[in-house]
């Protein structure tokens, strides 16, 4: 992280839980990142980590039960930065930058389109909403709304865009439909696109066609971008700065190159040894994380990881340890690294 | 359990040298076509020819690793071998536990009942491959009840002896599938295939649902099992790095057809199919000093309604010269055991 450049989004100890009938579930449970401008930045972290829900919070799109808690979300506008955590969900400012400044890129992206509309008049239809994002001093009209599309379509490469665009979401082929979402993504020009998981439903020559082209329109718009991913491949290949969570809670962080190269903390170093690679031996057993991710009404005291953790010590059952610069460039939360806990 | 050992054990190999047995499975030109139906009247305006013509042995204790992108015929390939569906056309040579070679595709269902013991599937999805009313003794129980074993007691023993053997506690059985994490339920799927202790498991995708951790232990519990009950597997997969981590061959499937099959290590090393090159290339590394931007592979798969004249990779093959939009390439062996369809195979490195 340079000095010099501001971030243009900072999350601060975020707190989301569900109050369900079974107990409370703490999803996320103290996260902090920052997106620079112009970013790629990659959240990985096994099902249920809390990737999702942080997003959802990013977006105030978190539903009851569930609540954000706890922490700050702050984000640059033009007119300056706002904590999106208190600006009211259903607000005209949160609306404005729900979809217009941040866009998602969603997990299914056979439910965000709706089927009863081609998918060209859903883009439509949210380029005029968000239309001052394209011509700040006139409304659009629906004829270069419907250009614009044409044109959003050529961009994430879908051939024939102008017939494509009146075709229903379940008409496209996978690879389409993706391609189509990302131009819906793309239809405000958002500063921050977040991905959650793009491209997990898909296999994997689409999933490198969806890869290259979301790298490809990084560099063109210079939009940051989350990009949230059980799979590490796609993280090193699309990300330049990396956040590892577990259960809730950011585990390390850091430039791509330092986390595939110098993992810090013990989590990070597990998951990396247990992918089974193009070069490695085959037929072996691979090193395994111990055990199975606690229910999450069960979690443990102190590091979440302690149960599963290969150098566990006495403290770590006790106390949880806090985010701690570790090295030149990487963050790390473990006691074998530092000896900062969070206070009660 | 391998569940907490983290050391690198040797490769439990089963060679087969010069065949002195019939190969355990021999599949020769199988076909399955689906027909295009169309109107009121159900008309049948053509056929998807989902699998066209595919050829391949498999070694008794071997795995053959079946790949190809979405829809190129893999699972409709594994069904027709387990006859879950009747093949169109070819033939499924088997040889029995009682060593006696019987062809699946033709065989009648009185004489294909027994069989059904010997080869069993595990599924991609632990969801929904269980019955969420009934708990793990029924789950894990039922081809045992299909099979004739009637005691419910011996059942049971039998229920304790598959959890413990998967790495579960067998006190679970009395549990339901909900109560289980994913990982877990494919330990139960797992359970399930080889409560009759089969000697064929074909594995379709069991991996592809789990998270990298989870699926490191079912890998190596796969492994393990293998080793100790001298399985043979069909393994399906389109993650490369998962089906080569545990495949002793890998077959490349591409609009119905085999385009390329050959040792794990010498595919690899060397792929002689432009596709199983570009499939390879696809496969995000796990390390940012690897970053490959070029030779992405275009376009989709083509229908297998209507595919393509001449070689079916011809409309995205970077190689391809005027031969191949008119020549369909015939697969061949380019190496001892080293078969490809293509024309250019031999001639240039892809
Ligand atoms: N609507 C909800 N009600 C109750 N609990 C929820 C809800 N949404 C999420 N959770 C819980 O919050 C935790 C984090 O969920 P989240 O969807 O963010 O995980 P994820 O990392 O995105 O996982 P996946 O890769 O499976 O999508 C989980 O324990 C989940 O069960
Ligand atoms: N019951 C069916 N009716 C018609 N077409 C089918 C049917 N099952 C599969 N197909 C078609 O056969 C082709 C191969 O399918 P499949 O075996 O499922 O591929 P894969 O497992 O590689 O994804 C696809 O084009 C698919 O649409
Ligand atoms: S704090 Fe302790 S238990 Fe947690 S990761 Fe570090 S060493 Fe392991
Ligand atoms: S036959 Fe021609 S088109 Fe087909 S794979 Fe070989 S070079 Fe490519
Ligand atoms: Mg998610
Ligand atoms: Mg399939």
């Amino acid at each position: 992280m340079s000095a010099a450049a501001q971030p243009l989004l900072s999350v601060r100890d975020l707190r989301v839980s569900f109050a369900l009938d079974e107990g409370l579930v703490r999803a996320v449970d103290g996260t902090s990142f920052d997106v620079m401008p112009g970013q790629v930045l990659g959240v990985v972290g096994e099902s249920g980590c809390g990737k999702s829900v942080t997003m959802r919070a990013i977006l105030q799109l978190i539903e009851r039960p569930g609540r954000i808690t706890k922490g700050e979300i702050h984000f640059r506008r033009d007119s300056g930065v706002v904590d999106l955590a208190q600006l009211p969900p259903r607000g005209a400012e949160m609306r404005d930058i729900r979809g217009g400044e941040i866009a998602l890129i969603p997990q299914e992206p056979m439910a965000a389109f709706s089927p009863v509309h081609t998918v060209g008049d859903q883009i439509v239809e949210a380029i005029l909403l968000h239309s001052h994002r394209w011509q700040p001093d006139r409304k659009l009209g629906r004829r270069e709304a419907r250009d614009i599309t044409v044109g959003l379509f050529r961009d994430v490469g879908i051939s024939m865009p102008e017939q494509r665009i009146d075709t229903y979401s379940w008409q496209l082929s996978g690879g389409l439909r993706q391609r189509a979402m990302i131009a819906m993504a793309l239809s405000c020009k958002p500063r921050l696109l977040i991905a959650d998981e793009p491209t997990t439903a898909i296999d994997v020559t689409t999933q490198a066609q969806v890869l290259a082209l979301l790298r490809d329109l990084q560099a063109r718009y210079n939009t940051a971008i989350i990009f949230i991913t059980h799979d590490l491949g796609v993280i090193a290949q699309m990300a330049s700065y990396v956040v590892v969570m577990y259960l809730g809670r950011v585990m390390e962080e850091g430039p791509v190159d330092d986390i595939f190269h110098a993992p810090k903390h013990p989590y990070t170093r597990a998951l990396l040894r247990s992918i089974p690679s193009l070069y490695g031996q085959t037929r072996v057993a691979l090193p395994v994380i111990s055990g199975a991710l606690p229910h999450p009404f069960n979690r443990p005291p102190g590091c979440p990881f302690h149960p599963r953790c290969p150098d566990v010590m006495p403290r770590c059952s006790a106390e949880v340890p806090r985010l701690m610069p570790v090295g030149a460039s990487q963050l790390a939360s473990c006691f074998l690294h530092h000896e900062e806990a969070e206070q009660p | 359990m391998s569940d907490t050992s983290s050391e690198r054990r040797p490769p439990a190999r089963i060679m087969s040298g010069p065949e002195a047995r019939a190969p355990l499975l021999d599949v020769r030109g199988l076909q399955k076509f689906f027909p295009i139906t169309r109107g009121f009247l159900q008309r049948t305006v053509g056929h998807v020819r989902a699998v066209d013509g595919v050829d391949f042995t498999v070694q008794e204790g071997e795995t053959l690793g079946l790949v190809g992108e979405s829809g190129c015929g893999k699972t409709t390939a594994s069904r027709c071998i387990l006859r879950a569906i009747d093949p169109t056309g070819g033939q499924i040579f088997y040889r029995t536990r009682a060593n006696k070679v019987v062809d699946l595709a033709s065989l009648p269902p009185a004489e294909l009942l027994p069989l059904r013991a010997e080869i069993q599937m595990i599924f991609q999805d632990p969801f929904g491959s269980l019955n969420p009313r009934m708990n793990l003794l029924d789950n894990v129980g039922e081809p045992l009840l299909v099979n004739g074993m009637k005691n419910r007691r011996e059942r049971a023993d039998r229920v304790a002896e598959l959890l413990r053997l998967v790495g579960l506690r067998p006190e679970f059985m009395h549990r339901f599938p909900h109560a289980f994490s994913g990982g877990q339920r494919q330990r139960i799927g797992i359970a399930r295939a080889l409560a009759t202790n089969p000697r064929l498991v074909v594995a379709d995708e069991p991996v592809s649902a789990l998270d990298v951790s989870i699926q490191a232990q079912v890998l190596n519990l796969l492994l393990e099992l293998q080793a100790r009950l001298k399985l043979t597997f069909l393994f399906v997969a389109h993650d490369l790095s998962v089906v080569r981590h545990i495949s002793d061959r890998i077959a490349v499937m591409y609009v119905g057809q085999l385009v390329e099959l050959a040792p794990t290590d010498e595919i690899f090393r060397q792929p002689q199919h432009p596709y199983t090159a570009a499939l390879m290339r696809a496969v995000p590394v796990a390390d940012p000093r690897v970053r490959n931007v070029d030779g992405i592979l275009a376009g989709e798969v083509p229908s297998p309604a209507a595919p393509p004249s001449g070689c079916y990779f011809h409309p995205r093959c970077r190689h391809a010269v005027a031969r191949c939009k008119v020549e369909a390439p015939a697969l061949r062996e380019i190496a001892p055991g080293h078969f490809t369809r293509c024309h250019l195979a031999g001639e240039m490195v892809f």
